[in-house]
């Protein structure tokens, strides 16, 4: 398999402060790569370079071959990622319908039309609801967006970002203030979402390990800026100095309480 | 419901057709500025209420439309006036793209102050520099030909509240068909993407400085037009029409008809004309109970007078039996 994403020897510097200090990483299609770390490990540094948001200090970014450090969240939609974020961000007087409608029409080439009415562009409204269809919102197409509940705030955010066609899509903690009997319903929904949508590659970064367990491919540690682990699920969890690097105060803490 | 819009239009644009034969001369000669701020107004509001913008700089593009149809009409010897719109409209977009280009960058305050800063150089421009644009006297406007005819034979209110008010009623019906499709077609869903969460709007591909461009020059556009109209209406072009308070007017207008719905600017420019015109008449304090009622306005109906009227509009239509 060919590798769609790739890293190599990534550096970010703020001043004095390095952020991410050589991080070498390739996401191939088919995978579900999971990067976990700690708060501060440079996680969120390190998207933001994957995503083209910040230009690395040093290092390459290559996506489907081409170079996308620093292109811009334009560009990267246009090129076939699309990213969704830890915060619910949606258009709050915008309805479902509009909202999807949005990224239907920017990655079409409908977006520089100025005369031809949105509602009366029947492509356009298939695939919305299409869309829709796949997060479980064909309902709410005509709810504006601010009395969604939070959960399907959630899906919304992550259905527009489906809209686009992406080919790789990164997920920052998709089941952020989702209660945690709805995790598992969520990121189910989001991964058959991703198959049935054609999605090559998903990048999760995760805090929940069961999550991280039980859907990825393969897991990225990050730790002070650098790669610390780069494995499939099973080995990653079967080192029991890298989770406790990990999750170590978490492991520690629940033992505590069991005893 | 989905016909109210359409209807709603020309139930008003045939008020709008009659309205001579139902008003004094003077009370016409009222109707006209309306109209030109309508038109203005629409623009302005593709920028407000649509992109979330908030310029306190647009009396310079009307007073580029009222300064160019002065220029042409008095200085240059032009007389159609669909040349003399034409002309304004394209100056003032080309006045209003370098600015765009500056003041896009920036969202709220930072571009209200921006956009007010060139204002207030366009009208010291328009001051200090006596010999091309007459300083505080201004310039006269001549009266132009509608569509190749003079109307020689009509003296000037004639004019005025004949010919060219109907002209001016086309000019709004046709701008306000245009300024519906645009908010309606992809172009407005994404201005009211980047309006309502930038960030967001960006990473599903909306370039967003680029609309904010488009949608400034649009808005230059037809407040040029209205500017024009008002010159035409006057029959001279003075610096007060670039002064900063002229801005704050167009917003207040914009406010008081409500800037979430379409209509409301044009409902904003007729209510602001006719209040202001009964207000003078009544005290000289006129000022005073305009601000008074904007801010009873803001506080009570956030939504202005058209959002009022699509309230008591739903309601009414909830109550009644079907």
């Amino acid at each position: 398999m060919s590798a769609l994403l790739e890293a190599h020897e990534l550096r970010k510097r703020y001043g004095d402060f390095t952020a991410l200090d050589g991080v070498t990483l390739s996401i191939a299609e088919g995978e579900l790569v999971s990067i976990v770390g700690p708060n501060g490990a440079g996680k969120t540094t390190l998207v933001n370079l994957l995503t083209g948001l910040l230009p690395p200090t040093s290092g390459t970014v290559r996506f489907k071959g081409e170079d996308i450090a620093g292109i811009g969240p334009v560009n990267l939609a246009k090129r076939g990622m699309a990213r969704a974020f830890q915060l619910v961000h949606i258009f709050p007087s915008m309805t479902v319908a509009e909202t999807i409608a949005v990224a239907v029409v920017s990655q079409s080439d409908k977006a520089m039309r100025f005369f031809t009415p949105v509602r009366k562009d029947s492509a356009v409204n298939m695939r919305v609801r299409e869309v829709a269809a796949i997060f479980g919102l064909e309902r709410k197409l005509q709810t504006e967006s601010r009395l969604l509940s939070q959960g399907e705030k959630k899906l919304l955010d992550i259905a527009s970002a489906f809209a686009l066609s992406p080919e790789v899509i990164l997920l920052d903690e998709p089941t952020s203030g989702v209660s945690s009997g709805d995790k598992h319903g969520l990121m189910r929904n989001v991964v058959d979402a991703a198959r049935k949508a054609g999605v090559k590659s998903i990048i999760l970064v995760e805090h929940d390990m069961d999550l991280v367990a039980e859907y990825s491919t393969r897991i990225v540690a990050i730790q002070s800026g650098r790669v610390l682990a780069d494995r499939a699920p099973a080995e990653f969890f079967a080192d029991p100095e890298i989770v406790a690097a990990i999750v170590g105060k978490r492991v520690r803490r629940l033992a505590q309480g069991a005893a | 419901m989905r016909a109210a819009p359409a209807i709603l239009s020309i139930v008003a644009l045939v008020a709008l057709a009659a309205l001579p034969s139902l008003l004094t001369q003077y009370q016409i000669t009222l109707v006209l500025p309306a109209l030109a701020y309508a038109i203005a107004l629409l623009g302005f509001n593709l920028l407000f209420g649509y992109t979330g913008l908030l310029s306190f700089g647009h009396a310079l593009f009307v007073s580029i439309g009222a300064y160019g149809t002065a220029v042409l009409t008095s200085k240059l010897g032009l007389k159609s006036f669909e040349a003399i719109l034409l002309l304004c409209a394209v100056a003032s977009v080309a006045v209003a793209i370098p600015i765009a280009l500056l003041s896009v960058r920036y969202v709220k305050i930072f571009f209200g102050i921006l956009t007010l800063a060139f204002g207030m150089l366009f009208h010291s421009f328009l001051f200090k520099f006596y010999n091309i644009t007459g300083g505080d006297t201004g310039i006269r406007v001549l009266r132009p030909t509608l569509l190749g005819r003079a109307y020689e034979d009509l003296d000037k209110t004639a004019f005025l509240v004949g010919p060219f008010y109907y002209y001016c009623v086309v000019l709004l019906a046709i701008l306000g068909f245009v300024m519906w499709r645009l908010v309606h077609s992809p172009f407005g869903l994404h201005l009211v993407a980047t309006r309502e969460n930038r960030r967001k709007s960006e990473y599903l591909g909306v370039r967003v400085r680029f609309f904010r461009l488009i949608a400034f020059a649009v808005s230059a556009f037809y407040c040029a037009v209205g500017g024009a109209i008002l010159a035409v209406n006057t029959g001279q072009a003075d610096p007060e029409l670039a002064y900063w308070t002229h801005s704050g007017e167009l917003v207040f207008m914009t406010v008081l008809g409500g800037f979430a719905n379409f209509f409301g600017p044009v409902v904003g420019a007729f209510s602001f004309i006719f209040l202001k015109s009964e207000l003078m008449g009544l005290t000289q304090y006129w000022r005073f109970w305009l601000g008074a009622i904007l801010v009873i306005l803001v506080v009570l109906f956030p939504r202005g007078l058209a959002g009022l009227f699509a309230q008591l509009w739903a309601r009414l239509h909830r109550s009644t039996p079907t």
